[in-house]
């Protein structure tokens, strides 16, 4: 009785598990695709952020996304930091020199431009969220510092806890997702293009933002879309949290100190405990 | 009972202290001294575990704050600043978010400890009770923490919490404008949930100290539900439990550290890192995991007034379970079939929370009803009829013949029979 | 149950609550509990750093930000203040009268005879070249802070010429050094440099 019963209740927890991690069918006509998966290289617990690629994702960041999407929480000074792309200072100085930097107001009350330094934020596009939408059709280009961990590239409770969400994958999926409609797909609204990898529905106001050969590498990479699509997507997933590779190496001492403690108390309490019956 | 004290004081300006406010003293009898059960299995390690978290969570929340801006233009922001610019910040940050769930998780295996093993019988009714008000409280908090990042699961969550206020007969609107401090969830929300957050951490201290206290009156409950009779059944608290709680909890701190350190955006919501966006409904709302349960018996109730009257039904009808469970007997070792009561019933609330993590609709619907009104015929109807009719296996006679026949029984190698 | 409390005291290290145990006579050393104990001790110290860290200057604090000053629209016997870091600079345009007064003071009188010029090293004599740069005596750019308590001194006042602490009385010379008053050290210079023929600078 008392097996049986144990045996069911794993039976039922087993299938609770499998039935509660089953991922959540989104309730509409067409289901947004699941995003490929890319075996980045700062996946896992030890893996670590290509620095090569985080500076060709850089380039095309500001190349090609800037002029549209805004990077507010980052500055210039971070491109130098540790952990990331790791430009070395002078050419940290340099690109931030590159761009025009509103300050003042001077000494008779005016706005000046100067060109960027090192502490200043990652110039906006746009100056506010109306012109940046009357500049895009109605739509706002979102600020892109943190979407690698706002997007899903899949859902589903164990296959996240495994593969992560699958933010930069979603990143990528929608740089190369453009098509051409299929046929038993309604037309969409004028001005918006299909991308059935768009987390909003397959129509998206952003156009195909890469083209093969788009950017000139400057390590001398060939910048196919799919390349471009990676390196930026790694980019950005550095963006969203430039302390990763300080946080797995930590975690891993971290860890390797608690197993070492745990081990330690376990003898302990054995120790202590064997004075007495129990 | 806490026993006889035997501190002796060795040091002068100890003893001179502890005359005119005897903290030595009273740690040395209730801590160290302390007469515990000496069959405590490792179900009972999560007391200390929380106390250990929940100081955890007011240095982590203590030094967040110092960083942290409570107004809707600067709040994200100023998280993020945290997370990017404050030495350790990320790591602060992340230890506060994945603490709150570590938190509930271990909340939640102690409740379930008093269910299995009748913890909250006489005469530890008060002691059950305040815990029940303990985790009204962490609710609140986490609740409210949860609100601080301004993020659009922070402001949704927020708006679809407090409108449920409205459901209250004729008052209700009025309540919800007073709560929100404006026509919705705006910046006086947040400011004051701020300072709410702030504050009832600190309450939870003083309830928990209550607690504990109700705890040493009558002492620990064991896993044979038997009262201790004698001194040969107990063994002080220091060394013995001081050791294997610390080991409990260091193996705890291990999962946590996991999550903290390889996980820790795992347990909470993407949409929580984009900006809250007051025009902008997300395509789903969900509340974090420790409320899911609560989430579903919300919704599976179409009138909006009783699902909300179901939902706070679900946790006060905690507070009299002492009464309802009519067995003699505490603990399900001895209770056959209250045994298999209470494994549902732990499957009955994981069903439910993962109905709660679904849009309420089709089949995920009458499932949750299903759940739903089992937690409550669990409660009303099925326990107390089978404290009256269950036939319970005999009792040992004390916790020492408990120990020792198990130890003869693990000597000779028998196995436990049936 | 003696080295079992050491290690216990040890663990509730990080802790804020202490359990008062009587350390008794050691009677037989066990190696396993003093080093857990050890081990558990310097666990919880290491874990105590980042709380400790988190309020040193964050990222964006130290990031260093230089402040340009144009001193062009200075005339003779004008000072301005500047906010750098967030601490007043008093940028002064002096007038020939003035060196010359913070030229004739002998150094060796001075209360504080070093200059705190971070350009020179850190015992250089607080003689008036030292306390400017060379070509460059007419401007003094220091710190407008009084070395006593930190209050802003006003310029062009007091029996020295220079700038007086209306705080505790401190007064400082041409050249801001302390003349009388409370205050231990001359105002401080920051680091500056010229990057044009009028134009400084700092940080």
């Amino acid at each position: 009785m008392h097996v049986i019963a144990r045996r069911l209740t794993i039976v039922a927890l087993l299938s609770l598990g499998i039935i509660g991690s089953w991922p959540v069918v989104v309730a509409s006509a067409e289901e947004t695709l699941e995003a490929e998966n890319i075996p980045f290289s700062f996946e896992g617990a030890f893996g670590l952020f290509d620095r090569a690629q985080l500076q060709r994702g850089f380039q095309v960041y500001s190349q090609v996304c800037s002029s549209c999407h805004s990077l507010n929480l980052l500055h210039y000074r971070n491109l130098g930091d540790r952990g990331g792309p790791d430009f070395p200072e002078m050419q940290v100085k340099a690109i931030a020199a590159m761009v025009e930097v509103e300050d003042g107001p001077n000494d008779e009350g005016e706005m000046f431009t100067r060109p960027g330094a090192p502490s200043d934020p990652f110039v906006k596009p746009f100056p506010n969220e109306k012109a940046a939408r009357a500049a895009n059709g109605g739509a706002l280009p979102p600020d892109l510092s943190l979407i690698t961990k706002a997007r899903e590239g899949w859902r589903g409770t164990f296959r996240q806890l495994v593969d992560g969400i699958g933010g930069p994958e979603y990143v990528h999926a929608v740089l190369t997702g453009y098509r051409e409609k299929p046929e038993n797909v309604p037309e969409g609204p004028a001005g918006k293009y299909y991308n059935p990898y768009f987390s909003a529905g397959p129509w998206i106001s952003m156009p195909p933002p890469l083209s093969d050969g788009l950017v000139e590498y400057t390590d001398g990479t060939a910048s196919s879309v799919d390349q471009m699509a990676r390196d930026v997507a790694a980019f950005l997933a550095w963006a969203g949290e430039p302390k990763m590779e300080r946080r797995k190496s930590l975690g891993f001492r971290v860890l390797v100190y608690i197993v070492i403690l745990a081990t330690l108390l376990f003898l302990t309490k054995n120790r202590v405990w064997s004075r007495i019956e129990h | 009972m806490s026993g006889e004290s035997t501190f002796e004081p060795k040091n002068g300006a100890v003893e001179w202290l502890d005359r005119r406010l005897p903290v030595f003293s009273l740690l040395k009898r209730q801590v160290v001294d302390f007469p515990t059960p000496k069959n405590l299995n490792y179900w009972w390690t999560f007391g200390g575990i929380l106390t250990v978290f929940l100081a955890l969570q007011i240095v982590t929340g203590i030094v967040l704050v110092m960083h942290y801006t409570p107004n809707t233009a600067l709040a994200f922001n100023s998280i993020e600043f945290i997370m990017r610019e404050v030495n350790y910040g990320w790591l602060i940050r992340y230890m506060h978010a994945n603490g709150a769930s570590f938190f509930f998780i271990a909340v939640y295996i102690h409740i379930f400890r008093g269910l299995y093993y009748g913890s909250y019988k006489a005469p530890r009714e008060v002691l059950w009770i305040l815990g029940v008000m303990i985790l009204l409280v962490m609710m609140a908090t986490a609740f409210m923490g949860y609100v601080l990042p301004w993020g659009q699961m922070s402001f949704w969550g927020a708006k679809v919490i407090t409108n449920l206020f409205s459901a209250i007969p004729f008052i209700g609107e009025r309540i919800v404008t007073w709560l929100w401090g404006g026509f919705s969830v705006d910046n006086p929300t947040l400011q004051r949930f701020f300072s709410l957050h702030y504050l009832l951490p600190f309450v939870l201290v003083g309830i928990v100290m209550l607690h504990i206290w109700a705890l040493h009156v009558p002492g620990n409950n064991n896993p044979t539900g038997v009262d201790v009779q004698s001194s040969s059944d107990t063994i002080p608290f220091h060394p013995y439990y001081t050791v294997k709680d610390a080991f409990a909890l260091v193996c705890f701190l291990s999962v946590y550290a996991l999550f903290v350190f390889y996980k820790p955006n795992y347990l909470g919501h993407s949409i929580n890192y984009e900006v809250a966006n007051p025009l902008q409904t997300p395509s789903e709302i969900v509340p974090e995991w420790y409320f899911l349960p609560f989430y579903a018996i919300l919704r599976s109730i179409p009138n909006k007034l009783l699902g909300v009257l179901a939902m706070f039904g679900s946790i006060l009808i905690l507070v009299f379970l002492p009464w309802l469970d009519t067995s003699k007997v505490r603990s399900a070792s001895y209770r056959p079939i209250y045994r298999q009561l209470f494994w549902i019933f732990v499957l009955d609330c994981l069903l439910l929370g993962i109905v709660g993590s679904r849009p309420p609709a089709g089949l995920w619907l009458l499932i949750g009803r299903v759940a739903t009104s089992w937690y409550f015929l669990h409660f009303i109807i099925l326990v107390p009829l089978v404290g009256l009719m269950e036939r319970p296996k005999p009792l040992p006679v004390s916790i020492r013949e408990a120990v020792l026949t198990k130890e003869l029984r693990a000597e000779a190698q028998i196995q436990p029979g049936e | 149950m003696n080295r079992v409390a050491v290690f216990m005291i040890g663990l509730t290290g990080g802790n804020a609550s202490m359990m008062a145990v009587e350390v008794k006579e050691p009677t037989r050393r066990d190696f396993l509990y003093v080093a857990t104990g050890a081990f558990a001790t310097i666990g919880a110290a290491t874990a105590l750093w980042p709380f400790i860290d988190q309020m040193n200057p964050d990222a964006s604090v130290r990031a260093v930000s230089a402040l340009e000053v144009d001193l062009a629209p200075l005339e003779e016997g004008q000072s301005i203040t500047v906010n750098w870091r967030g601490n007043p600079v008093f940028v002064r345009y002096r007038t020939v009268q003035e060196i010359k007064e913070a030229n004739a003071v002998a150094v060796d009188t001075l209360r504080d005879p070093y200059a705190h010029n971070p350009a020179l090293p850190e015992d250089a004599p607080a003689s008036d070249v030292n306390r400017v740069v060379a070509g460059k005596e007419q401007y003094l750019v220091q710190m407008g802070i009084c070395t006593h308590l930190g209050c802003v001194p006003i310029g062009e006042s007091g029996d020295f010429g220079g700038w007086y602490c209306p705080c505790h009385g401190s007064q400082y010379d041409t050249a801001g050094r302390i003349r009388e008053g409370p205050a231990p050290e001359n105002l401080h210079i920051p680091p500056y440099k010229y990057i044009g023929d009028t134009k400084i600078r700092i940080g």
